[in-house]
């Protein structure tokens, strides 16, 4: 009965496709996968806007929208229609088909990402050997598309934010990659569906997930870092924010392609924090053995939905990071810190099971945090400060 | 170490974000218009005029004496004053506003009118729902739309119109014991014995 | 020139010089941007042409007047009383301090007392619109940042409960009209003494809230610390005031100084910063806090009976006799002063308000000058204008 649960989705699109032609079937079984993508993320997305903005009005101490539907769940309908109907200005100067390519080649590009990812056992799209470098090499051209955004523009202000962005993604991308790398390197290989085998494995009932080791949760804290500055999420905002002066690569988008940029970035939100799920938090693997009679991608969509919320958390709380500040963080900060985790990864694995190995690991890492840490916040002059009072 | 301060801060919103569901001191929200505040009863809007008993027109305390206009520091008040009088509470012939109108889009709900009037004829009201469409004279208030009955500001402001209720009923009382000593006092000048005719020979 | 000899030629002691426009290093031309009046970050309608050299502030111009209203001149037409409701709104969320500031000059003016129980209510009233207004500022200052509002939300949900005494007490939440010459309007119901001493019992629960949220947030300290730093001695010579002062280290509190009021009888502490930049401007905004706490806790305490405004105090025919009086009080912005001068008759012959928002933003350029664009908006909101009374 579980197990006919778990995989319903499956048995479904077979039920479907075997209503064709034998020659057809491989065809239209992928057509039926990219549809349920395609109509699942978007819906998703719509019920995460939602989510973020009843999540920070709770986190204010307030109510959220709650007029349109029960609870406020209508309304990503209502801004749906609304940035449907407002007209669609093109600047005069502006290049028209790069102004129009861009949101479409930002939306596309994240689609494409999706294919890898392990939704459930057996869910996944496209089961590639080297599905960690596809999602990254597509993952890197939504960076193209964010240049090509503010370049189009003709205006000084866009193309400002524009360069702030590219730069800010391109220099998180290096820290994403090397926490991913560690996660190649015990698994031994790039495939995601290995990867989610590898950690689909249970000692005393409790999982083998890469999160729970020190290298694990150190390069988890990394990737999460990295991905949260990708997706440029607070508090690496800076691009969009808007009591700043440059106003962002989207300020020339109007009507849909603004609501396509904006569906792009929450679309690359889920898939990073999807391929995060698939590298340490065991896919879609259960939390205990004994809750193995959930379905898979329950599991899975729990994990993501989880991350999601995170991101809401961390934009209700903390401030933005200036610019420069951010870059100095991801080349002075994350990147050695990962290249250790490497090394620690690699100790991990050649000393071989046992106690040891935990306890010089878990050393390491900490040592390395904490040594970091410390010495970046001497290096900036900032601490925590006293204050005398007048006689 | 770093990252502690984060954590910190991260603790405080997870704290208020739980607390949001089961603590009413938490959310505050009141949905406006289905709920409301229950109303301060010392706030004020916008002025309006007293009468007493049921006639607003035979029983407005306001006597045109026209300070409230003066002192009104951005004009709002326009008042044209009667020709004839009317009595007022204790019966004396007061004249009356024949005009008297309050405009609110100019008004800013100072108060000074209130304190500088002299007969508590004009007082705060808490009506502050008064928008409307009507761009030219949908604001401004005339002598009709301004009166209100005393049980209606009994109603608003209990304690302010009872304490307006006590000085009124002073006044009146002084004013009919003065009426009254001086009924005596004329009924016994009125009544004093003339001269004694000449010629009485006690 | 170069940016380190600039830095050098900056460091020198100087007056009040208005520092020459700097060349540009490099063959890059300046990026002249107008940054307001409409902007998000802005306190209200407010322009600031600022010269950028890539992300470098070169030069920095403060333009404001949007909100001009003729307040100075309009008094000069209209009796003393009538100017009260108009102070109202030069410093629209400190009411009641302004208030307070023009009574005292009028009360300078005539020489009148005012009795004990009207001096308590004033103390403990512009305590309460102190704590307000700081944690307002330090809200705004913290939303600039981008922390999508969480902590103004916070400060806000406070100011409620102290706006809902104010509105108990005087009538209006905002537009108080409370002070009068000789005392007070109305006087204060033990009811309404009870609720505040429950609000101010919720209030230090508050700060600590606060104070977790924020002090410690490293993201906090690598954004504010060392940004827009104040040099005492030309803060002192720019005239500017208030806790901005405090922040560069000046000891100089008009409640102590002064002691106007009865401010003598409660010891309370002034914190002064030492790194003069916009962190310890903030850190001094939520110390204060805490002492106007002590403050009203002492006041609430020990506020006597009896009445709240002279019984010889006239309202209408109120005419002065000719002189002229300065009276100033420590706004939670700064120095608020309002000078009179009265030829005797039933309207000042010229009334001027000295506005600590105007004086304080005088010194932006100075300390904008060589920072990060992104860094103009956090000291700007660090110095907690307030357009109203910039611009009367």
């Amino acid at each position: 009965m579980t197990e006919r649960l778990d995989q319903i989705f499956v048995w479904l699109e077979q039920w479907l496709v075997s209503f064709l032609p034998g020659s057809w079937r491989p065809m239209a079984c992928i057509v039926l996968s990219v549809v349920a993508i395609i109509c699942l993320f978007p819906a998703l997305f719509a019920l995460t806007t939602v989510f973020e903005r009843k999540g920070l009005a709770r986190i204010q101490n307030r109510i959220g929208p709650n007029r349109v539907g029960w609870l406020g769940i209508l309304q990503p309908v209502a801004d749906g229609i609304k940035s449907l109907t407002k007209e669609d200005i093109v600047p005069l100067s502006a290049d028209a088909a790069v102004h129009f390519l861009a949101p479409v080649l930002l939306v596309v590009a994240v689609f494409m990402g999706f294919a890898v990812l392990p939704m459930g056992r057996n869910m996944v799209l496209v089961d590639m050997d080297a599905g960690l470098l596809f999602f990254f090499a597509i993952g890197a051209s939504t960076e193209l598309s964010v240049f090509m955004a503010g370049w189009s523009s003709r205006n000084k202000y866009s193309l400002l934010g524009a360069m702030r962005a590219v730069a800010q993604m391109i220099s998180y991308e290096v820290p994403l990659l090397m926490s991913s790398v560690a996660v190649v390197m015990i698994t031994g290989s790039l495939s995601l569906t290995k990867i989610v085998a590898a950690q689909n494995q249970y000692t005393w009932g409790l999982p083998h997930w890469y999160i729970f080791t020190p290298w694990g949760a150190a390069g988890f804290l990394m990737y999460a870092i990295a991905a949260t500055a990708e997706t440029n999420r607070s508090p690496f905002d800076l691009p969009e924010g808007e009591s700043e002066l440059v106003a962002g690569y989207h300020t020339e988008y109007s009507g849909f392609k603004f609501a396509l940029f904006f569906l792009g970035e929450y679309l690359a939100m889920f898939s990073i924090s999807g391929l995060g799920t698939t590298l340490f938090l065991g896919g879609w693997s259960a939390p205990l053995q004994a809750l193995n009679w959930v379905p898979s991608w329950i599991w899975f969509f729990s994990k993501l939905m989880l991350s999601i919320f995170v991101f809401i958390w961390l934009r209700g709380t903390l401030p933005r990071l200036r610019q420069d500040q951010l870059m100095n963080f991801a080349w002075k900060f994350v990147l050695p810190l990962t290249l250790v985790n490497l090394l620690v990864a690699a100790a991990w694995r050649f000393f071989g099971d046992g106690w040891e190995r935990w306890v010089v690991c878990s050393a390491v890492v900490l040592l390395a945090y904490v040594g970091m840490g410390w010495s970046g916040m001497r290096r900036g002059h900032f601490g925590p400060r006293s204050y005398r009072y007048a006689e | 170490m770093l990252g502690e301060g984060l954590l910190k801060g991260l603790a405080e919103t997870a704290r208020n974000f739980a607390g949001s569901f089961v603590s009413k001191e938490r959310l505050t929200t009141v949905q406006y218009p289905e709920q409301r505040i229950a109303p301060i009863e010392a706030t004020r809007d916008f002025p309006f005029l007293v009468y007493d008993g049921d006639d607003w027109q035979a029983g407005m305390r306001c006597v045109a004496c026209q300070i409230c206009e003066k002192e009104c520091p951005p004009k709002c008040i326009y008042i044209v004053k009667s020709t004839d009088k009317k009595p007022d509470y204790v019966g004396k012939p007061q004249f009356y506003p024949a005009r008297f109108d309050i405009d609110i889009s100019v008004c800013m709900s100072c108060q000074i009118c209130v304190e500088v009037c002299p007969f508590e004829a004009i007082k705060m009201d808490t009506e502050f729902e008064l928008s409307t469409t009507d761009r030219f004279g949908g604001l401004l208030f005339d002598r009709e739309q301004l009166a209100k009955s005393n049980e209606y500001y009994h109603r608003i402001h209990p304690t302010e119109a009872e304490a307006v209720d006590a000085v009124l009923a002073g006044a009146k009382a002084k004013a009919e014991a003065k009426t009254t000593t001086a009924a005596i006092a004329s009924a016994v000048r009125g009544a004093e014995i003339p001269a004694h005719p000449a010629g009485d020979g006690d | 020139m170069t940016l380190g000899a600039f830095i050098q030629e900056k460091n020198k002691p100087e007056g009040w010089n208005r520092p020459p426009a700097m060349k540009p290093d490099g063959d890059g031309e300046l990026l002249e941007v107008a940054m307001g009046p409409h902007h998000p970050s802005t306190h209200g309608v407010f322009r600031m042409d600022v010269s950028l050299d890539g992300e470098r502030v070169i030069r920095l111009k403060p333009v404001f007047g949007y909100l001009h209203r003729n307040h100075e001149k309009l008094a000069e037409g209209m009796s003393y009383l009538g100017s009260m409701p108009f102070t109202d709104r030069l410093d629209y969320i400190c009411s009641l301090t302004n208030n307070w500031a023009y009574a005292l000059a009028v009360e300078e003016l005539t020489g009148q007392a005012v009795p004990e129980r009207a001096e308590y209510l004033r103390v403990i009233l512009g305590e309460l619109t102190r704590i307000v207004n700081h944690a307002s500022s330090i809200g705004f200052l913290i939303q600039e940042m981008g922390a999508s509002g969480t902590p103004l939300m916070y400060a806000f949900k406070a100011r409620e409960n102290v706006l809902d005494l104010f509105e108990a007490l005087t009538g209006a939440r905002m537009m108080c009209n409370y002070m009068r010459f000789g005392g007070c309007r109305v006087d204060a119901s033990p009811a309404w003494l009870e609720d505040t001493r429950k609000v101010v019992a919720g209030l230090p629960q508050f700060v600590d809230e606060f104070e977790r949220l924020l002090t410690g947030n490293e993201i906090l300290m690598a954004r504010c610390q060392g940004i827009g730093i104040l040099k005492p001695e030309l803060a002192v010579n720019a005239g500017v005031t208030g806790p901005m002062l405090r922040a560069s280290g000046v000891n100089y509190d008009i409640r102590k100084v002064d002691g106007y009021g009865i401010y003598n009888r409660f010891p309370f502490r002034v914190p002064l910063g030492e790194h003069w930049d916009v962190y310890d401007r903030f850190m001094i905004r939520l110390l204060e806090i805490r002492e106007s706490i002590k403050i009203l806790e002492q006041a609430l305490k020990e506020i006597p009976t009896g009445t709240v405004m002279d019984s010889k105090a006239k309202i209408r025919g109120f005419r002065p006799k000719p002189g002229e009086a300065y009276g100033r009080i420590e706004a939670p912005k700064g120095e608020l002063g309002f000078y009179l001068i009265s030829d005797g008759g039933p309207n000042p012959y010229r009334y001027r308000v000295r506005p600590p928002s105007l004086i304080n933003l005088t010194i932006l350029e100075d300390m904008s000058l060589g920072q990060n664009v992104a860094d103009v908006v956090l000291i700007f909101g660090s110095v907690d204008i307030v357009l109203g009374e910039v611009d009367r």
